[in-house]
């Protein structure tokens, strides 16, 4: 997903001389080609994140577009005031790139899990979250970014999910896309542990249990109208992100449906619950532990589906 | 755009008074905090703003103006009253400052205020900022300066820090950090609180040039920023050393009026010592 990111920037980079990338020191090996090609738009400002955002904003506010980019929670909440009142209040045109979303860097610690940032940048106000699921998303949402105005952040996986493109399918902002069609339950998710979710998908297709699978991309603005829809066509809706399950993309989801008088018959937030990891491990290795990898997914629909069955019958007993 | 420069000190010197007549007026209405460094810095602003930064009331976002960043938000009344004598909005906007509705927020806020150039209030944000305005300078070719008001307290906070080493490092002589250097913070004087001394040698070996002045002494303060950049290919810092509360007796250099509201009795006191000082 870093490579795809930074090769799509770079394509853009040389028709647009706005775009400037910003790194707080990290991107070894991988931003030399933007750097070399274009050194009045790159810039290395050390490891002073508070700064790098300070900075990003004032070269936002004289017209240029700014990618910060660095890992984990270094671009996010080492500067979070910074983001806040720097870059939100002022609706500078800075795109927060954090690599390393979730448990990509798993085996460091918990210095190097995002696993809370979803859910602390989305109540910022002004701030677009964007957390691509496959290289398709990356290089779309990418382009996306550049195109409008204002903050965002782009959450980069390590993992990826394969590129499944509907044909017609148009990339958009605030907009889902459907990579599986199912009438039984929706798995709703974001980021690269959509792998995770298809291989599910699948196993369950194999045992007859037909998903709706979404990526969430842009978890902010949230595309209600495609929940809703959800909701309506399969009955339920289990959500799944690489990240606590509190406020995350589950947390907007239950609150736009709950908001709306749309009840799912069946609702599940499949993410971290455990607080901090203190064991390490591989991206893979930590999904397993914490129940977000396809074999968790797959027990925990076909729980949520005898549950729905149940309250169905229950509804038609009624 | 830049004011005819005046013979005398007498323009700035009436200007310096408003501000300090206009935020004693503003945080004694409003109730609110700070009056003692709105004083502490009038002069810095009234000879920035009277003769120094290059601003156009008539086209407050023209691409050429100088910016001006004030680091220290809290002394935003000082700010407004100084933008409100300049002719950026009517003077009388000022009385709605801190008040139910106000857009005139206690630290200094750019919405809905013109010639306001970025929203500050929580210390150590504002140089960072400055400093992304003066490298897109340097890579547009632009005259422009920008110059950065901060407190001495908010040298305390690691992020100016921050900047410090990265405008040295990036040769931004368009960049210019005035230190508003009047001793005392919060709770406490700054010797007894987080010591900053020896202060311009810690600038100096960040590699900025620097300079020291009477921070209430008009002729030393525009006669210093009529040579920015101090050095070429250097950030510019000027110390300004400046008492708490300049200007009215019993404020001056007390700790007690960072925070106290003027009211009643001491009110009337104060609002006779800068009038009386016509």
């Amino acid at each position: 997903m870093r490579d795809a990111f930074v090769e799509t920037l770079t394509a853009l980079a040389e028709h647009n001389s706005r775009i400037m990338l910003l790194t707080g020191d990290l991107g070894f090996g991988v931003l030399n080609n933007f750097a070399e090609r274009f050194p009045r738009q790159y810039l290395n400002v050390g490891v002073a994140e508070q700064n790098l955002t300070g900075v990003a904003t004032g070269l936002a506010l004289e017209g240029r577009i700014v990618f910060t980019y660095s890992i984990a929670n270094f671009p996010t909440l080492r500067c979070l005031e910074q983001v806040r009142n720097d870059v939100c209040y002022h609706e500078a045109n800075v795109k927060i790139v954090s690599i390393g979303g979730g448990f990509s860097y798993g085996p460091l610690g918990i210095s190097h899990h995002a696993t809370e940032d979803l859910a602390i940048l989305r109540a910022l106000p002004n701030m677009t979250v964007v957390a691509p699921c496959n290289l398709w998303e990356v290089k779309e949402a990418t382009r996306a970014l550049v195109e409008a105005t204002g903050p965002a952040l782009l959450r980069i996986d390590k993992s990826t999910a394969a590129s499944i493109v509907r044909p017609g399918e148009k990339f958009q902002l605030g907009r889902a896309c459907q990579l599986r069609d199912g009438a039984d339950i929706t798995l709703a998710a974001a980021g690269g542990i959509m792998e995770e979710v298809l291989t599910a998908a699948e196993m369950l297709s194999e045992r007859g249990i037909q998903c709706r699978v979404l990526s969430m991309s842009t978890i902010k603005p949230l595309d209600v109208e495609s929940l809703v829809r959800a909701v309506d066509e399969t009955g339920g809706i289990v959500t799944v992100e690489e990240h606590t399950v509190d406020g995350g993309l589950g947390g907007a989801v239950a609150e736009n449906l709950l908001e709306m008088g749309c009840i799912p018959a069946c609702f599940h937030r499949i993410g971290l619950r455990a607080g901090f990891s203190s064991i390490v491990g591989t991206q893979k290795y930590l999904r397993k532990v914490y129940g977000m990898d396809a074999a968790a997914i797959l027990t925990l629909v076909e729980q949520k589906l005898l549950s729905k069955d149940l309250r169905l019958s229950e509804d038609i007993a009624r | 755009m830049r004011q005819a420069r005046s013979d005398s000190d007498t323009e700035t010197r009436k200007l310096a008074q408003q501000i300090r007549l206009h935020a004693l007026r503003m945080t004694s209405n409003g109730g609110s905090a700070h009056i003692g460094a709105a004083l502490s810095c009038a002069d810095v602003l009234a000879v920035l703003y009277g003769r120094v930064l290059r601003v156009d009331p008539l086209r407050p976002r023209r691409p050429d103006r100088d910016r001006f960043i004030l680091s220290k938000g809290h002394a935003g009344c000082a700010v407004y009253a100084a933008l409100a004598e300049r002719g950026f909005f009517p003077v009388e906007k000022l009385l709605t400052h801190y008040q139910d509705g106000s857009d005139f927020s206690g630290h200094v806020s750019h919405k809905g205020i013109p010639g306001v150039e970025v929203s500050t209030g929580s210390l150590g944000h504002g140089l960072s900022i400055g400093a992304g305005m003066a490298y897109a300078g340097k890579l547009d070719g632009a005259t422009n300066r920008v110059v950065v008001l901060l407190s001495d307290g908010e040298c305390d906070e690691g992020s100016t820090w921050e900047t410090a080493l990265f405008a040295a490092h990036h040769k931004l002589d368009n960049l210019v950090a005035i230190l508003d250097y009047n001793k005392i913070q919060s709770l406490a004087p700054v010797a007894e609180t987080l010591a900053l001394e020896p202060f311009a040698e810690k600038w100096a070996s960040f590699g900025w040039a620097i300079r020291e002045v009477d921070g209430h002494d008009h002729e030393a303060l525009s006669g210093a920023l009529a040579t920015i950049p101090f050095a070429a290919g250097q950030p510019s810092c000027l110390i300004a050393h400046t008492f708490k509360g300049k200007g009215v007796s019993f404020m001056e250099n007390t700790v007690l009026w960072h925070y106290r509201t003027a009211r009643g009795e001491e009110y009337e006191a104060a609002l006779g010592e800068l009038e009386g000082t016509k």
